[in-house]
């Protein structure tokens, strides 16, 4: 039973790599056409892909917009947590189920939502109106790692603080932040990735400055080239290290 | 402790009035909008701000929308069943037999979310195309005289690669519903001579049930707005209802009917949710 389970779950990982095995085999491909049989190797793709101007302020965009969602998203998602975990008021079942719609619901809900009140407020289209999608679903992301992290942590650290004549804010420095620092850091790396990646959304909101993905989306129509293998595989690289810095730094 | 009191409140309204304040303004008044939009009429460029029911009934009776309505909830309970089926096993595995090597997998789960969607999407065109990775796998070992057609451009591409991409939000918290499940009462069951099996399904699967749910209500919420997979992947015929929500909303430029579109996806999502709020599926999202 145990043997069966074991190689089932390599073949479900397998099915879960595979696609990202074939677009790292194909960035090293030398045909510009992505299908066997490979004839050649090369690293060709990796530098025009390094030298495409448009790839590059992309890339330069998606950063923006990743810093600033996941800032935002970071200071909401702690304050929510803390007044969720903290205070007992009126509604406090309802807020708590509320602040998930923007990662219950399909990303398309979101991105049209905000589309239709963007144009009826006359606020124009652009990175701006990018972030603001990507803070409000990056905000339950963090809420939640932040609420599941608060719920565990004993009330009695900040009252003793406040007991030995802590301000609120130095309460929350010295004694609240440590002791949540990691969760912070797992909470705002996920929003940070999920907003890098975000096409869904993203689509609707955005003027006439690209994003990573819409660069990518723009060029897929007219089918994948290996500079985009090359690009994605770099990202993949990139996000990786993030990842195990991340995790580095929220190590208990 | 009446010195206490007001420092309390501020503190009460300083963390919760900024989540509020921009999840009402920027989340919810613009799904009210959004709402309101379903029941104005189209005509020409313009919108008449008058309330009307004609959106809803022009999908009731055109027999590709509601062919389109009823594919995508299809499909997207499919897929939800496929990942449940594929992530049980897995999130088995790796609550309780990883071992050493636990850390790394669960790193792994989570690398193809670091990774573009978009190109995951389209890597499913390489391996199942014409001359894909497939096709060159089959004919190279001799099961296949020469490449299909039959992989890329059908329903089952489509679900395949939906299937692909929401795994890893279904194998995700159905591991942390495996971790919190108390093996003693494992034991206990199989003490009083319960078979794996009995135990399994009157023990385990009722206990690890809210993750479970709240796995499958990811999948399936996020299948039900999909409308990048079936354009990049699907048939010529098989658009998701997400599909005819962005055509509204880009070149046929008809908001209202897209708003309809996006309501009646609300509305499912809202009763599966009903549906499920009472297990304490939300908890554990």
């Amino acid at each position: 039973m145990k043997k069966l389970v074991t190689l089932f779950t390599v073949l479900v990982f397998l099915f879960m790599h595979l696609p990202i095995i074939v677009i790292i085999i194909f960035s090293f491909s030398e045909g510009q056409i992505l299908a066997l049989p490979i004839k050649g190797w090369t690293l060709d793709w990796y530098r025009q892909a390094l030298q495409d101007d448009r790839l590059r302020t992309g890339l330069m965009n998606s950063l923006k917009v990743a810093t600033a969602a996941t800032v935002l998203a970071s200071i909401l998602g702690t304050l929510g947590a803390v007044a969720i975990q903290r205070y007992r008021f009126f509604g406090r079942q309802a807020f708590r189920a509320s602040v998930v719609f923007p990662i219950l619901l399909p990303g398309i809900i979101t991105g049209v939502a905000m589309l239709t009140f963007f144009a009826n407020a006359n606020l124009p289209l652009g990175l701006l109106t990018v972030i603001i999608g990507h803070a409000t679903f990056g905000f339950p992301v963090v809420f939640n790692t932040m609420a599941a992290r608060l719920a565990r942590l004993p009330r009695s650290l900040e009252e003793a603080a406040a007991d030995l004549g802590a301000t609120p804010t130095q309460a929350f420095r010295r004694v609240l932040l440590p002791s949540i620092r990691s969760a912070l850091i797992a909470g705002a790396l996920l929003a940070f990735t999920l907003s890098f990646d975000e096409i869904i959304v993203t689509i609707f909101l955005t003027g006439n400055q690209n994003t990573l993905p819409m660069e990518i989306w723009a060029r897929l129509r007219f089918g994948m080239t290996p500079e985009i293998n090359a690009t994605v595989t770099m990202v993949l690289v990139l996000s990786g290290l993030l990842v195990v810095t991340g995790q580095w730094l929220s190590r208990e | 402790m009446a010195e206490n009191a007001k420092p309390k409140r501020l503190g009460f309204w300083f963390t919760f009035l900024p989540p509020f304040a921009w999840m009402t303004v920027l989340y919810f008044v613009p799904l009210v909008a959004l709402l309101t939009y379903a029941f104005q009429r189209h005509e020409y460029v313009r919108i008449i701000h008058e309330f009307t029911w004609e959106n809803f009934q022009q999908i009731a009776t055109n027999p590709g929308y509601r062919n389109t309505l009823w594919r995508t909830l299809w499909i997207a309970n499919l897929v939800t069943l496929i990942d449940t089926l594929l992530a049980l096993p897995v999130a088995w595995f790796l609550a309780f037999h990883a071992g050493r090597f636990k850390r790394t997998l669960m790193i792994l789960v989570l690398l193809p979310l670091w990774s573009s969607y978009l190109v995951r999407v389209f890597a499913w065109r390489i391996i199942l195309g014409y001359n894909g990775v497939l096709n060159g796998f089959l004919v190279h070992t001799g099961i296949l005289r020469e490449p299909s057609t039959l992989f890329l451009y059908n329903k089952f591409s489509m679900v395949l690669t939906l299937c692909y991409i929401w795994l890893p939000f279904m194998v995700l918290p159905l591991t942390t519903a495996f971790e919190r499940l108390p093996t003693r009462l494992l034991e206990a069951s199989a003490d009083l001579g319960a078979r794996p099996f009995t135990t399994f399904r009157r023990v385990t699967i009722p206990l690890v049930l809210p993750g479970l749910l709240a796995g499958g209500l990811s999948v399936f919420s996020l299948t039900m707005g999909d409308y990048i997979t079936p354009s990049l992947i699907g048939g010529a015929g098989d658009i998701l209802v997400g599909n005819l929500v962005a055509s509204q909303f880009g070149v046929a430029a008809n908001w209202p009917l897209g708003s309809a579109f996006a309501a009646v996806v609300l509305v499912v999502i809202f009763c599966v949710m009903a549906l499920l709020s009472r297990k304490g599926v939300l908890e554990n999202l």
